[in-house]
């Protein structure tokens, strides 16, 4: 499995065959806590890098989620409908939010590694 | 943020608190657990179904003690406090003088003198408000060496049964001073959750042996300010600064029944003139029960919508755990005010449908 990059926003992004997927942290999830609801895009838009293009409800609050990178979205996680704990009990597997087809896939490398979002994590706790 | 900067007062149980994993943030000027590791859900449903223990000693303690004590508070507020019996306690409002909600309370008549809990928010506004029109002979003492603890659920009075007989025998409402496992207290049969349960004021120095004693009882979980907001709002419980303020009035917020009936003839309360009005022509405006189509939550301040056109706002909002849905309450034009009447509620910028809904949304299971 290609392995994860991170975004500041607490977003993860898994770069295979040519498509991102990205969804949150378990970091994240830990501090939205339950996950009750989440509102995803829809296939085909095009998204701006930092642009808001999901948000993810807890029980007690809602918190928007951003596209990483530029690109254009090529499939929502129609699993979270039924079952958004998913993204409390398998943040970076089962749990992941929407796929996109990169702009320009340097961007994804220019983005955090596991050890520098951890320390960054770190920092913000 | 100047909400970290400031800082932070601590209830008697701040270390109880850390040793249980509690995450603290900043609620009306203290730090308090809004959920344990648990998490709000697990907290929330855990309450309905057996025993949680919530600190709430943030909320202010006051007693008022004198002849005519209850004469004294009845001219803030349009509640019966005269009738109101020995060892009984009671909801009521305090009103500002345009007949807003200064803060809502709760009395409780303890014989020689009436006991007073306040919302932590409101308290340095309420206590001095109420200071200011006592006679001479009443007294208000503010009760700060004191912690409040919520002890709620189906199974809170079974377990305290054996620490505490005689809770077992308080009806809904009933206030006994008494001990609990030997530590006394001023316990009351109340509560926030729409549950049974008990609020038990206890000294500050006594506090966490009791939570201790409560949290090792079979099943009890500690519960944090978030499974509150849920379970309260399940029960169709107002908040203050949510869903009541200076600017709602009783009569808006559906809160008519905390008006005694010898109080509507008399009309001597502050803001009686406003409130008399309402009930005799109406409001423009009803607080109401919302339920959301779906699973989306309609947080405070979403849009509420009829055709297009702005008709409200939702005040308080999420989702309830045990209703496994979302759940609301807000005002709306009084036209719009009736059970079943169809709402947009705007999220985001997008129409959730929704409709008006009788509140509690989860029953009430209070003693008897």
């Amino acid at each position: 499995m290609a392995e994860l990059k991170y975004t500041k926003d607490h977003e993860w992004v898994r770069l295979e065959g040519g498509v991102a997927t990205i969804g949150i942290t378990d970091h994240a999830q830990t501090a939205l806590g339950d996950v009750v609801f989440v509102d995803l895009p829809e296939a085909g838009r095009d998204v701006a890098a930092g642009e808001a293009c999901a948000v993810v409800e807890s029980v007690k609050a809602a918190s928007d989620v951003y596209a990483p990178i530029a690109g254009s979205i090529v499939e929502s996680n129609q699993a979270l409908a039924d079952d958004p704990a998913l993204v409390n009990s398998a943040p970076t597997t089962e749990g992941w939010f929407f796929k996109i087809k990169p702009a320009d896939e340097a961007e994804i490398a220019a983005l955090m590694t596991e050890a520098e979002y951890q320390a960054f994590a770190d920092s913000q706790a | 943020m100047a909400e970290s900067a400031e800082i932070l007062l601590e209830t008697p149980l701040a270390s109880l608190h850390r040793e249980l994993g509690g995450r603290m943030v900043p609620f009306a000027g203290y730090s308090m657990p809004v959920q344990y590791p648990a998490g709000i859900m697990a907290e929330h449903l855990a309450t309905r179904a057996g025993a949680a223990l919530f600190d709430v000693s943030h909320m202010g303690q006051a007693e008022l003690v004198g002849d005519g004590a209850a004469a004294a508070l009845e001219q803030l507020t349009p509640a019966d406090i005269q009738i109101l019996k020995p060892n009984r306690q009671k909801y009521g409002l305090l009103m500002t003088a345009s007949g807003g909600i200064l803060d809502d309370f709760m009395v409780a008549n303890l014989g020689d003198r009436l006991f007073l809990v306040v919302n932590a928010s409101r308290k340095h506004l309420d206590l001095p408000a109420i200071e200011a029109v006592l006679p001479s002979g009443v007294k208000l003492n503010r009760l700060e060496d004191r912690a409040l603890l919520a002890f709620q659920g189906p199974q809170a009075l079974a377990l305290l049964a054996p620490l505490a007989p005689a809770l077992a025998a308080l009806p809904f409402m009933g206030v006994a001073s008494t001990t609990i496992g030997g530590i006394p207290v001023l316990a009351s049969r109340s509560g926030y959750t729409g549950e049974d349960g008990v609020e038990i004021s206890v000294a500050s120095g006594q506090a966490e042996a009791l939570a201790r004693l409560l949290l090792a009882l079979p099943g009890v979980v500690p519960a944090g300010l978030g499974a509150r907001d849920s379970l309260r709002l399940e029960a169709g419980l107002c908040l203050y600064g949510n869903d009541i303020d200076e600017t709602t009035s009783p009569v808006e917020a559906a809160l008519t029944w905390t008006i005694g009936k010898r109080r509507r003839a008399e009309w001597n309360f502050l803001g009686a003139e406003r409130v008399r009005a309402e009930l005799d022509g109406g409001t423009k405006r009803l607080r109401v029960g919302i339920l959301p189509e779906g699973r989306q939550p309609a947080r405070g301040h979403t849009e509420i919508a009829v055709g297009g056109t702005t008709i409200g706002e939702v005040t308080s909002g999420g989702f309830g755990p045990s209703l496994n849905g979302p759940c609301a309450m807000g005002y709306v034009a009084r036209e719009h005010a009736t059970d079943g009447t169809k709402l947009d509620l705007m999220v985001r910028g997008k129409p959730v449908p929704a409709r008006v809904a009788a509140t509690p949304f989860i029953p009430h299971r209070y003693a008897r």
